[in-house]
């Protein structure tokens, strides 16, 4: 087993890899097909049965300079879509043989068509998912788009779908959504053990990495900071972070937090680990449907999903229970739609449970954190100080 | 308050109205005198958006829509948005989102007062028809916390590749027969009557020939309409509560042989400040207007003597011009077709395509981009239909940047400057051409 250092140089060399060497590495030895998506969510069981690697495309944090990108978008818009073109037009996606925009707002709605017009070789789908959760209704829409994207990477030289390797794509990303999920409830009763920085970087790994590879990584971390003796609970404020679904915050800016006094014991980091709730069913007759009804009835409250029946808000009250935090920082992109609009009622029903918040914002290149590390920890100091 | 009123009250002089206009006024005033006394007579209302309204359903059970982007732009126009935004950002509304949103939060809180001075009814029902607007979605969810009515999804599919398939519409249909129409059945006490649907889906019909008479006339030099400034009041009536009423085919029809009148006479459109004089430039605009300075704005173009001959804003409840029309012998798919047609729901190729073909059929001069920032639904990916437009028709664009209703983002100056910058461009390029 690696040691826990090179387990996280590794993680690190990834996420700050912007050529996507280890897609291209996987493309040299399989010869399959490789298909980026953004976030915040698409079925990768799917693609992985095909013989695809599906491959997250995150934006290119505060890692690269924005110069073409720039040039595509108004100084309203949100910065993830300017750094996706601008890794578009620089080469570094010239490995990914497609891309799939998911249903997330407005502009990822748009991009997938400048997409279709910047790249036309390229294989570009909107996938649309439900707003309509009863299976016959939304369920169906949602099969036949999940049919439309098989066809299509098949017409590309994906194998076939076939039941037997959608089964076995459903398992495999089950243990993975199982090993994540026992990291993040690792976190919640021993934060010391698992740094937010140390998981999210673990979480971007499994953006790039072909599963298989992604779940030993998990469980090789697990292990070590299971184990390690050297890491010691200090005296820090539990929060819950919301927001960063999409757009995902510089490392730095993690870090920063935890600096100034936060255990993040609960995020939205790179949800389309942690979308669907528990297994999905891997042994039944039509295993294209269980990965339906998964997203019909085990999807996350994201402020991307409309909530019919459910009070809004109380997801995340739940969540500030079930991981004992004791304050949230609503920590959401600028300009982002469904984080801004949805934190009113998100405040509204925190405030109603006597929850403490604080809220800011941050572009994915946020340089300068020192206003964010007082206010933050202005406020760990005040959970710590004056909560009951 | 009407526009002439107000105009007199600020010292201006008042716009000069054909018939139609005046009609037009009268129906949108008595919609909103019926709104404000619903819960006197009882009449039932949904709120729901302009892109994929069902008004033909609603009519044909008697209930009555609410239009929230209705009610913030008219905010706008009338002076009002900057305090109920101003208020909305108090309660904890980002400065970041639609300020349609936070208008309509804004006026709620104020006393929902409408644009006729008579307080709005509260809705019988939520009808967040999801059509071509993420905002939609967290906007009626917003609301949804101020009422205790039923909220019901329509989501309509995004034409991501261009298309509508016949997944897409069998989606929109399933949803209207388990969803739509059992609340609005439930709400009105009625019980659903294809037959009367059907009547009104033909009246809307007629309508929407009418309609794209108007707007194709535009072809002419010169053009008699401004297919932009002078457009939102042409799609007044459809796009909001008269679509499937006689009302609607009069007005139409009046509107029609008002334009007809002006070809003969070879006439210009009419402008705030009267006809316009020489038609000098002939320009495609992209994106809504802005509404806090609506008349301003529309004076740096007729100034300039510059008509807008074809707009997309003038698409957005519905794109008739490409042959569209609702098709009473399929009710619940045409509807589900035109909520899918809604220009906002189109992907940029086809946006591109659309503007490209205006430009050229409309015999542009070149074509103007008015970005909002509240509006991601138009303005994200508008830098590039800026340059795919231009390549595929060698017509220069302009870009512009505005708001919808926050008036702190409409610079005056600014835009003057870029305007009479782009037209001076366009005649320049004309004299080097001749």
């Amino acid at each position: 087993m690696r040691s826990l250092d090179e387990l996280l140089h590794r993680a690190e060399d990834l996420y700050r890899d912007l050529r996507f060497s280890a897609v291209r590495e996987w493309k040299a030895r399989t010869g399959g097909l490789a298909v980026g998506y953004l976030p915040v969510y698409v079925p990768r069981e799917l693609l992985h049965a095909q013989g695809v690697l599906p491959v997250g495309v995150m934006g290119a944090g505060d890692d690269l300079e924005i110069i073409r990108g720039d040039a595509f978008y108004q100084s309203y818009i949100c910065h993830l879509p300017r750094s996706t073109i601008e890794l578009g037009l620089n080469g570094a996606l010239d490995c990914l043989d497609g891309m799939l925009f998911p249903a997330t707002c407005d502009v990822i709605r748009n991009l997938s068509g400048m997409w279709m017009m910047q790249f036309p070789g390229k294989y570009v789908h909107y996938l649309d998912v439900p707003q309509d959760f009863s299976p016959e209704v939304g369920g169906a829409f949602y099969r036949h788009e999940l049919e439309q994207i098989s066809e299509a990477l098949t017409a590309r030289g994906a194998r076939p779908l076939t039941t037997a390797a959608l089964r076995a794509s459903i398992a495999l990303y089950n243990d993975n959504r199982a090993l994540v999920e026992g990291l993040y409830t690792l976190r919640m009763a021993e934060p010391w053990r698992v740094p937010t920085g140390e998981l999210y970087l673990l979480l971007r790994a499994g953006a790039v990495l072909p599963v298989e590879e992604h779940s030993a990584m998990l469980r090789d971390y697990t292990a070590l900071v299971t184990a390690t003796t050297e890491r010691r609970p200090m005296d820090q404020a539990r929060v819950l972070l919301c927001g960063s679904f999409c757009e995902q915050p510089p490392l730095g800016l993690i870090k920063t937090l935890e600096r100034a006094g936060c255990y993040i014991v609960d995020d939205d980091f790179v949800q389309v680990h942690r979308w669907i709730r528990g297994h999905v069913r891997s042994n039944g007759d039509d295993p294209l449907q269980d990965l339906v009804l998964a997203y019909l009835h085990q999807g996350i409250q994201s402020p991307i999903r409309y909530i019919d029946e459910a009070k809004k808000g109380q997801d995340l009250v739940d969540r500030v229970e079930t991981s004992g935090a004791e304050g949230v920082i609503f920590c959401a992109p600028s300009f982002c739609d469904p984080a801004l609009l949805d934190q009113p009622m998100a405040v509204a029903a925190i405030e109603r449970a006597g929850v403490p918040w604080t809220a800011f914002k941050y572009s994915e290149n946020t340089g300068q954190f020192q206003v964010i590390r007082e206010q933050a920890g202005t406020f760990a100091d005040s959970i710590k100080l004056w909560s009951e | 308050m009407t526009d002439t009123a107000a105009d007199q009250t600020r010292g201006r002089p008042a716009i000069t109205k054909d018939a139609s206009q005046e009609r037009q006024k009268a129906m949108i005033a008595s919609h909103f005198t019926r709104l404000a006394r619903a819960p006197e007579t009882g009449d039932k209302c949904a709120y729901t958006f302009v892109p994929g309204n069902l008004t033909e359903l609603l009519n044909s059970f008697g209930v009555l829509p609410v239009l929230p982007e209705i009610n913030a732009l008219q905010s706008g126009m009338r002076g009002k948005s900057r305090d109920y935004i101003g208020l909305a950002e108090k309660l904890g509304h980002s400065e970041d989102v639609c300020t349609y949103v936070k208008c309509d939060i804004g006026m709620l809180k104020s006393g929902n007062i409408g644009p006729t001075g008579e307080r709005l009814p509260s809705p019988d029902l939520l009808l967040l028809s999801y059509t071509g607007c993420f905002t939609f979605l967290k906007w009626f969810e917003l609301l949804a916390q101020e009422y205790s009515c039923p909220i019901v999804m329509l989501h309509v599919p995004y034409q991501g590749d261009g298309v509508i398939t016949d997944s897409m519409r069998r989606y929109v249909v399933d949803q209207l027969k388990k969803k739509v129409i059992p609340a609005l059945e439930r709400i009105s006490g009625r019980a659903y009557d294809e037959d009367l649907l059907k009547e009104q889906l033909a009246r809307s019909a007629r309508a929407e020939d009418d309609l794209v008479w108007v707007l194709e006339s535009a072809k002419h030099r010169p053009s008699p309409i401004d297919a932009y400034f002078g457009g939102v009041y042409y799609i007044g009536p459809i796009f909001t509560a008269f679509r499937g009423t006689q009302d609607a085919i009069e007005y139409y029809r009046e509107l029609r042989a008002e334009i007809e009148e002006r070809l003969r006479l070879h006439k210009g459109p009419v402008t705030p400040d009267g006809e316009l004089g020489e038609e000098r430039y002939r320009v495609v605009v992209e994106g809504p207007p802005n509404w806090t300075s609506f008349r301003q704005f529309w004076q740096m173009f007729s100034e300039e003597g510059a008509c807008v001959v074809a707009s997309t804003y003038t698409k957005v409840g519905g794109v008739y011009d490409n042959g569209f029309r609702h098709d009473p012998s399929r009710p619940l798919e045409t509807l589900a077709e035109y909520c899918m047609g809604c220009y906002t729901n189109l992907n940029l190729p086809t946006r591109v395509q659309m503007i490209a073909r205006y430009v050229q059929d409309y015999s542009a001069d070149g074509f103007l981009i008015n970005s909002v920032k509240s509006c991601n639904s138009f303005s994200a990916g508008q830098l590039m239909i800026l340059r795919e437009v231009e390549q595929r028709t060698g017509k220069p664009g302009g870009f512009i940047e505005s708001d919808l209703v926050d008036p702190r983002y409409f610079s005056a100056s600014n835009i003057k400057n870029r305007l009479e910058s782009y037209f001076q461009m366009i005649a320049q390029k004309r004299a080097g051409a001749q």
